[in-house]
């Protein structure tokens, strides 16, 4: 598709997507009202400037269902993503939802060269996070074999990716560079394997990484990009080029902003990513904004593809952290502490990549009215330990480390961010 | 006897601080032990005001606490503290920690156990001396 029949398809698509919003969900009506626009003023893509911007708190502020525009009969899958105060971001998706994402998704497996032969093992979670059924519909759609592994067992997943001989996986890539490790542990060779294509997302990563990946697993590494609130992976992807990702930008149109001002930037400039879903009916979104810094990338790809290339995602313009493919807010983190009274709520993050996997460790201060009712052991201390570490778990969905800290042990800081020190080299 | 324990972290200077504290309160200690984990240990003092030991390291934003502890006077001779751990041992009772010190021209065993009442019951029928 040339690039005048792009604009000129989102134009139309976005036209609709507003009126249908602008009439089906109260939250944007009454934005758009308060601009004084109305659908009409949206004709084609450029006018996606006037629109409102959405944020993640507007999300919540409208929990559960306040953002959603089909009415609860169209719904037919539910998937939620962490929140930051406890509260998940719910994401209805109708049945022409599904069918559009495993579409996409399947755009993006047949850029990284699967077929219907290939047997393609998904290691992303199964369950309200969209990473594992997404790509579990892409790859049904498409017609090849899906092997819906899941995380975790991944001594019995190196098995069946040899048994079977499976081509082709899916997960994060620090739990391929898990499952390489696991691999050498138990004696697998790669060469008695016959992967060839590897899809990872779900949380940022890095060149070395990835030749890291590629020569330990002996196959291509691509990037998948996603997002529960615009879809979930499918958003863009790699193509053989491996030189920026391609965004399916029919249906999610994509723009960067500087965070600051908000203002739109140019091609090649980076900022803060910016998506509108364009044919969603579930929970159609207007300028999300995805906190994710990268930048557009200029110029038409070798591999022949008109799209919208993104380049890398080189930070965040909040202080969202993602741990092991799980989002994490150090407001999560607050929010738990403050509902121990045997704790300060003061606390640093510490985030590692141990071996290959992240590791997070919370260190938090004990108050000295807890020590002070008599104890001479550590054994409280150990105790309160466990009791942090299991409401963490229970609010982050990840296990932390926590190391009790002595009163006024943790430094004062001025901003939020001096809490977290991410000790990942991810750049 | 009243124990004076302090949290504190494996880091240099936190042990010098504490201690420096009570120096400049003019506290004088009897007997001092440390235990760590790898990130943690927990400071054990014996001293001559641990209401005001306390008070002051309360308002240095210290952890510390005040304890009742089990100290028992031994003789100055070969084996006198393991006759006395034996007989403890013998009902069953465990030890958490223990530490021996001088104290006004004595010899002293300071200790805890998992049951501090059978303690006492054992040093009456014992007739065990308590320093209190």
């Amino acid at each position: 598709m040339s690039r005048d029949e792009m604009s000129a398809l989102q134009g139309k698509r976005l036209h609709k997507v507003v009126s249908y919003v602008y009439h089906n969900v109260p939250f944007y009506r009454a934005k758009m009202q308060a601009m004084d626009l109305t659908p009409d003023d949206i004709r084609t893509i450029e006018d996606i400037v006037k629109l409102p911007f959405t944020t993640k708190q507007d999300i919540r502020d409208n929990y559960p269902f306040g953002l959603q525009a089909a009415p609860q009969s169209e719904i037919i899958r539910i998937h939620a993503s962490s929140g930051t105060t406890g509260k998940a971001t719910i994401v209805g998706y109708t049945r022409k939802d599904i069918e559009i994402w495993s579409e996409c998704m399947s755009r993006c497996l047949t850029a990284y060269g699967v077929s219907r032969e290939d047997l393609f093992s998904v290691a992303y979670g199964y369950g309200l996070f969209t990473g594992g059924l997404g790509v579990h519909y892409g790859v049904e759609n498409m017609g090849a074999s899906v092997i819906p592994a899941s995380t975790g067992n991944t001594e019995k997943h190196i098995g069946l990716i040899r048994d079977l001989g499976v081509t082709g996986i899916a997960c994060t890539p620090s739990y391929a560079l898990h499952l390489a490790e696991t691999m050498e542990a138990l004696g697998v060779n790669k060469g008695d394997l016959k992967l060839r294509i590897g899809a990872f997302g779900a949380e940022p990563w890095t060149e070395n990484m990835r030749q890291e990946i590629q020569e330990r697993l002996g196959l291509k590494g691509y990037n998948l990009y996603g997002l529960s609130e615009i879809m979930g992976p499918c958003v863009s992807y790699e193509c053989e080029c491996q030189n920026g990702s391609h965004i399916c930008e029919d249906h999610f149109y994509p723009e960067i902003i500087d965070p600051a001002t908000l203002s739109p930037l140019g091609r090649g400039k980076e900022g803060e990513l910016v998506f509108t879903t364009l044919t969603k009916e579930g929970m159609p979104l207007l300028r999300y904004r995805t906190r994710d810094l990268c930048s557009l990338l200029e110029g038409e790809c070798a591999c022949g593809r008109t799209e919208v290339r993104m380049g890398r995602i080189v930070g965040r313009s909040d202080d969202m952290l993602i741990i092991r493919g799980i989002n994490v807010f150090p407001s999560q983190v607050e929010s738990v502490l403050l509902g121990i009274p045997e704790c300060a709520p003061r606390f640093k993050l510490i985030v590692e990549r141990i071996g290959n996997l992240d590791s997070l460790t919370v260190q938090v201060e004990m108050r000295q009215e807890y020590f002070a009712q008599g104890f001479d052991t550590l054994a409280p201390v150990t105790e309160l330990e466990k009791k942090v570490a299991s409401k963490l778990k229970s609010v982050l969905s990840i296990s932390a480390k926590v190391q009790i800290k002595s009163p006024g042990a943790i430094e004062r800081s001025q901003g939020k961010t001096a809490f977290v020190e991410d000790r990942r080299k991810l750049k | 006897m009243l124990q004076l324990s302090v949290f504190m972290e494996n880091t240099s200077g936190t042990l010098t601080a504490v201690l420096g504290t009570l120096k400049e309160n003019n506290i004088q200690l009897h007997a001092i032990s440390v235990a760590d984990t790898a990130d943690y240990g927990i400071c054990r003092m014996i001293c001559d005001n641990p209401q005001k030991a306390f008070k002051v390291l309360e308002q240095n934003g210290v952890a510390a606490s005040l304890s009742e502890i089990i100290v028992l006077e031994m003789k100055d001779v070969p084996g006198s503290a393991a006759d006395l751990i034996a007989l403890f041992a013998k009902s069953g009772l465990s030890i958490a920690y223990l530490y021996s010190f001088h104290y006004e021209g004595r010899q002293a065993l300071a200790f805890r156990t998992d049951d501090r009442e059978k303690a006492k019951e054992i040093i009456t029928v014992n007739a065990l001396k308590e320093i209190l």
